[in-house]
């Protein structure tokens, strides 16, 4: 098995996976819904509160101050709400027949995988473009340019490719499609534990370490930066680390789960 | 070894998201297909001829394949269809399409008849015969065996998971000279009467009937009709051998065996 045939067998997967995406559409409906109702919920509920208690902001922010600092956490819902719905998709792949047959067939057997997040990868970009233009309808305005914008999108993707592999080990993992739905949930929720919707200083000292620490910060802040059109720093090679690190060994997990020989 | 072997199984392994034609595209294009719609020859991948020139060519070999497979399986009608809308017939035929799109010469089919009406059956029978008529080798396994009887050059016969017998269908009915006799009773006091009288043989308590292996020959049956009564024999059939006394003579435990499968090979 060559290069080219592995390139030219995950590429069938591709299409494969968009023809799902396209026959089944409303499990993408769903999944981009979620972080724009979080978004509502937090701009319109919270977000008289929240964003008085925004430091950097003579007597305190106001709903369009908050806007503006919760739009990277969203995004990065955004685009952990997709690859949850990889999980779910890989787990009900596994349920099919075909699988099987796939397995029976000189292919690159990989391709069955990379079909799957290469479809996630397409889905990432359309499920941000959409957030991304809901954000602007609701007000949102910044100084940065289309290079920070292209910067933001780029790094959004690559954050959705590396969770993706991390959810396609989840979804093979699963004994059911509804444990595949339910496990990945946790990357939905993690956001809520970093500087996505509060800054890390108001939390108490262990919470706050653990915030400070985990991998959506560095990802969240960096985004922070390019869409407010501030410099990111060192914050972006942390964010890419955290993401290689966790598309490599995410994609290690899930191929060692797939070739193994099936127990039936 | 991969692409020379074409498996389908008992339950079918379509996409069913997919039309039927997508299948069928799905399967030439992981195939490899080239420009005659065959798959690649094993020397252009050693002597390194590009995989991107065989796909330019391989467009149009798939193309023809995949809109020939739905006439050859009568799917035309619901090739733009998703699968899940497909009949268990259709499934099927479209199953067995996407494992022979891709030319094996070597086709596993596990049984591929099972819960099929007796017309889907038959273009079954059909189909496979036209694999072998240009030289495909086909290992079927089935329950029926008047299936195995109708297909197989050679048939092999599994019991509890080993091969007990193997040979044509003509040299296993030899080693069952005698076929069978079916007596049908008026009442069943006299079929119960008899069943004692002939352990070995099979009843059928719904129908009256007892089936009792023959022993060939005259002497053999007249023994056999003068331990009943003229009164209670409603009907009585002398049969020649078919496969389901070889089966039930080769894995001896009578009418309780008839669960374990058949396996039928078919050699080009």
């Amino acid at each position: 098995m060559n290069t080219t045939d592995t390139v030219r067998d995950s590429l069938t997967m591709l299409r494969r996976n968009l023809l799902h995406i396209r026959r089944y559409p409303s499990l993408t409906v769903m999944l981009i819904a979620q972080p724009i109702v979080f978004l509502l919920l937090f701009v319109y509920v919270f977000g008289g509160t929240l964003g008085a208690g925004l430091p950097g902001h003579r007597g305190g922010g106001d709903r369009g101050d908050y806007l503006v600092f919760i739009i990277p956490g969203i995004l990065i819902m955004t685009v952990a709400s997709v690859a949850l719905g990889t999980a779910i998709s890989t787990a009900t792949d596994m349920t099919t027949g075909i699988i099987a047959r796939f397995r029976t067939m000189d292919i690159a057997r990989a391709s069955v995988l990379t079909g799957h997040v290469l479809g996630a990868v397409i889905r990432t970009s359309l499920a941000v473009v959409i957030v991304t233009a809901f954000a602007f309808l609701l007000g949102f305005r910044s100084g940065a340019g289309p290079l920070d914008w292209l910067g933001a999108i780029g790094l959004l993707i690559l954050i959705g490719f590396s969770l993706t592999w991390l959810t396609v080990g989840l979804g093979l993992a699963a004994d059911s499609v509804e444990s595949a739905s339910n496990t990945p949930l946790f990357l939905v929720l993690l956001p809520f534990v970093s500087s996505a919707f509060v800054p890390t200083g108001a939390m108490p000292a262990g919470l706050r370490q653990f915030a400070e620490h985990q991998p959506f910060t560095p990802m969240i802040d960096t985004l922070r930066a390019l869409v407010t059109g501030a410099a990111a720093g060192s914050d972006l090679w942390l964010a890419i680390g955290w993401c290689a690190l966790i598309a490599l060994l995410g994609c290690l997990w899930s191929r060692r789960l797939f070739l193994r020989v099936p127990a039936r | 070894m991969r692409a020379a072997i074409g498996v389908t199984g008992q339950f079918s392994a379509i996409d069913e998201l997919l039309t039927g034609r997508e299948n069928l595209r799905l399967m030439a294009d992981l195939a490899h297909l080239d420009r005659t719609g065959r798959p690649p020859a094993r020397s252009d991948r050693e002597n390194g001829r590009s995989p991107w020139s065989r796909r330019a060519a391989g467009w149009t070999g798939a193309r023809a394949a995949v809109t020939a497979m739905p006439e050859r399986f009568d799917l035309v009608g619901v090739a733009g269809r998703p699968a899940r809308t497909y009949s268990g017939g259709e499934k099927r035929r479209l199953d067995l399409a996407m494992t022979l799109i891709a030319r094996p010469r070597l086709v596993f089919l596990d049984e591929p008849t099972t819960g099929l009406d007796p017309r889907s059956r038959r273009e079954l029978w059909t189909i496979v015969r036209e694999q072998v008529a240009v030289g495909v080798t086909v290992l079927l396994t089935t329950q029926y065996l008047e299936e195995a009887d109708h297909l197989a050059d050679r048939i092999g016969v599994l019991d509890g998971g080993r091969l007990v017998a193997e040979g044509t269908a003509a040299q296993l009915k030899r080693r069952v000279p005698g076929g069978h006799v079916s007596v049908r009773f008026t009442d069943a006091h006299a079929l119960a009467a008899a069943a004692v009288a002939h352990p070995e043989a099979s009843r059928d308590a719904e129908t009256l009937t007892l089936r009792m292996p023959g022993e060939g020959g005259i002497a053999g049956l007249r023994r056999l009709l003068d331990g009943l009564d003229d009164e209670s024999v409603a009907d009585l059939t002398v049969s020649s051998a078919d496969l389901d006394d070889v089966f039930l003579a080769l894995t001896g435990r009578g009418a309780a065996a008839a669960a374990a499968p058949i396996a039928q090979e078919i050699s080009a």
